[in-house]
């Protein structure tokens, strides 16, 4: 193999299909970025659910009359409660929060604001606040087994609260995801169309590559290996451009609530890693494409 | 060196057979003129020996591949024995005369070192020394053929298969074509040439196969293009 030769053919090729060249670059770039947007959105939900899954709890608010006369759990009715749910094995340890604690608590989470003020601590109840062993699988029995016992006003599970972000970082990779599915197809149909165009016009010179003999390997790796150059060099863009995105508006959108702890932040390392995997999926998309194209409409 | 068993070839579009229980056989270093009219089966006969198409019954062998038989993965063997030219010329006009006769060899992987050697070489057997950078496009019809032999007969193929190689040619110029495939015959590469030109097939008084509707008519060693009619 003269790899000088080769080397010469696809930057021919290259050079001779310029703007469809450029085309296919951005298309793939887009298409691939759109991947990575999603990969970093699949990674930011596993890290946000790995943050909470250690926060979260089960809480045991309890009746009016309980929370009002009950002040340290001590009497039969809350002591029995937090026996129950300390005796089972799915409960990691009990944590009661009398009226006055929830009180100063409320207090200090709306400080400054009017609610704050209207609030007595009669309106709040006291709570048993249960840590579980495993969130997931606990929640539901102890909800269960809690609801219908005496003095137990009612049991909030606060995967609930949180299910709302999970469903909007769920719904920013699915959207994501089906931009990229409809870019990827996209950019497929383009790599395809490109190989053909680039065959066509080099048609005179595949003909006398035939008729002398030349390897179907040598007269087919120059269209592969420039469909593989554009697709990496897609990628090397939509990596640039997910690094650039982090910086110029990811790391603004989210500063709020990432400093807030309310999810983690993308960190460029977490870029870097996805863009990582952009090259070769780029590299491999094209070459696939370009090599089934080959396959099925051009003769060589 | 090149032999046809009963060979038919039917194209799906056509009823007729393009041709029709075909057997030839060309001796090592024969010099054979195909004739015929426009339709007998000239073209469909160089591209059975090319492998560009395969035979629907017969045999083809060529020195000693079964053409018609061949793996696909082994068919750029055969094309690496055979040399071609065409009416057309096919030369790649972006690239010098030199450039043009190095790309046959480039292609099938052979070294730098030997392409820079043999090169020169045979341009000037084509008589194109000195002008080895020119464009295609700078050159006369005749010189753009030579390029085009030069270019066939590089890589010294056993067979040179020329489908009216003088067709766009004036009749001096033809004369010199003429002469230059005679000579690349003498060096021992047989030689199959397709043509409508009476007066080169009359002075050269070399073999001669007519086909007319897909069928071998006449088979003569020394032969004219019109006797007999």
């Amino acid at each position: 193999m003269r790899t000088d030769f080769v080397a010469r053919e696809v930057l021919t090729g290259l050079r001779r299909n310029v703007t469809m060249t450029v085309a296919m670059v951005l298309t793939t770039a887009i298409s691939l970025g759109l991947v990575g947007t999603g990969l970093l959105a699949v990674n930011t939900i596993d890290s946000t659910e790995r943050l909470y899954s250690d926060r979260l709890e089960v809480q045991v608010s309890l009746t009016q009359d309980v929370s009002s006369t009950d002040t340290d759990c001590s009497q039969p009715i809350c002591a029995n409660l937090r026996t129950t749910l300390e005796n089972s094995p799915l409960v990691e340890s009990v944590d009661f929060e009398s009226q006055p604690q929830a009180y100063e608590r409320f207090k200090e989470l709306f400080a400054g604001q009017s609610i704050a003020e209207v609030v007595r601590p009669q309106s709040l109840p006291a709570t048993l606040r249960v840590k579980l062993v495993d969130q997931d699988t606990g929640a539901e029995a102890i909800r269960q087994a809690m609801a219908d016992q005496v003095g137990v006003r009612n049991v909030i599970d606060q995967r609930d609260v949180v299910a709302k972000l999970f469903d909007f970082l769920g719904g920013v990779r699915n959207v994501t995801f089906a931009l990229a599915l409809v870019q990827a197809v996209a950019a497929l149909l383009l790599i395809s169309n490109t190989v053909q165009v680039s065959a066509y016009t080099r048609r005179t010179e595949v003909g006398v590559m035939r008729l002398v003999g030349a390897t179907r390997w040598y007269t087919q790796l120059p269209f592969l290996i420039e469909a593989v150059v554009t697709g990496v060099v897609g990628a090397v863009l939509a990596s640039a451009g997910l690094i650039a995105a982090k910086f110029v508006f990811i790391d603004d959108l989210l500063a709020g609530i990432a400093q807030n702890g309310v999810i983690p932040p993308i960190s460029l390392l977490d870029v870097v890693q996805v863009s990582i995997y952009l090259v070769p999926i780029g590299a491999a998309i094209a070459a696939i494409t370009g090599y089934v194209t080959l396959r099925l409409y051009v003769r060589l | 060196m090149i032999r046809l068993e009963r060979v038919t070839k039917m194209y799906k579009t056509s009823t007729r057979p393009a041709l029709d229980r075909v057997s030839v056989s060309v001796e090592k270093g024969e010099f054979v003129f195909l004739i015929g009219p426009s339709g007998s089966g000239k073209s469909t006969f160089l591209r059975l020996l090319l492998r560009e198409d395969v035979p629907t019954r017969g045999n083809i062998f060529v020195s000693d591949l079964n053409v018609a038989k061949l793996p696909r993965r082994r068919v750029p063997r055969l094309r690496q024995r055979i040399g071609c030219v065409f009416q057309d010329f096919r030369l790649l006009p972006n690239k010098t005369v030199g450039g043009n006769v190095a790309f046959a060899l480039e292609v099938i992987g052979k070294q730098a070192s030997t392409i820079r050697k043999v090169v020169p070489e045979v341009l000037e057997l084509v008589g194109l020394e000195g002008k080895a950078e020119r464009m295609p496009h700078e050159l006369s019809g005749g010189e753009q053929q030579r390029v085009a032999i030069a270019r066939a007969f590089v890589n010294r193929p056993l067979v040179l298969l020329a489908d009216e190689p003088t067709g766009n040619l004036d009749p001096d110029t033809s004369q010199d074509i003429m002469l230059l495939l005679e000579r690349i015959n003498r060096t021992g590469t047989t030689v199959v040439m397709a043509t409508h030109d009476h007066s080169i097939v009359d002075s050269m008084r070399r073999r001669v196969v007519e086909l007319d509707l897909g069928q071998v008519v006449r088979d003569e060693s020394r032969g004219v293009y019109g006797v007999g009619r």
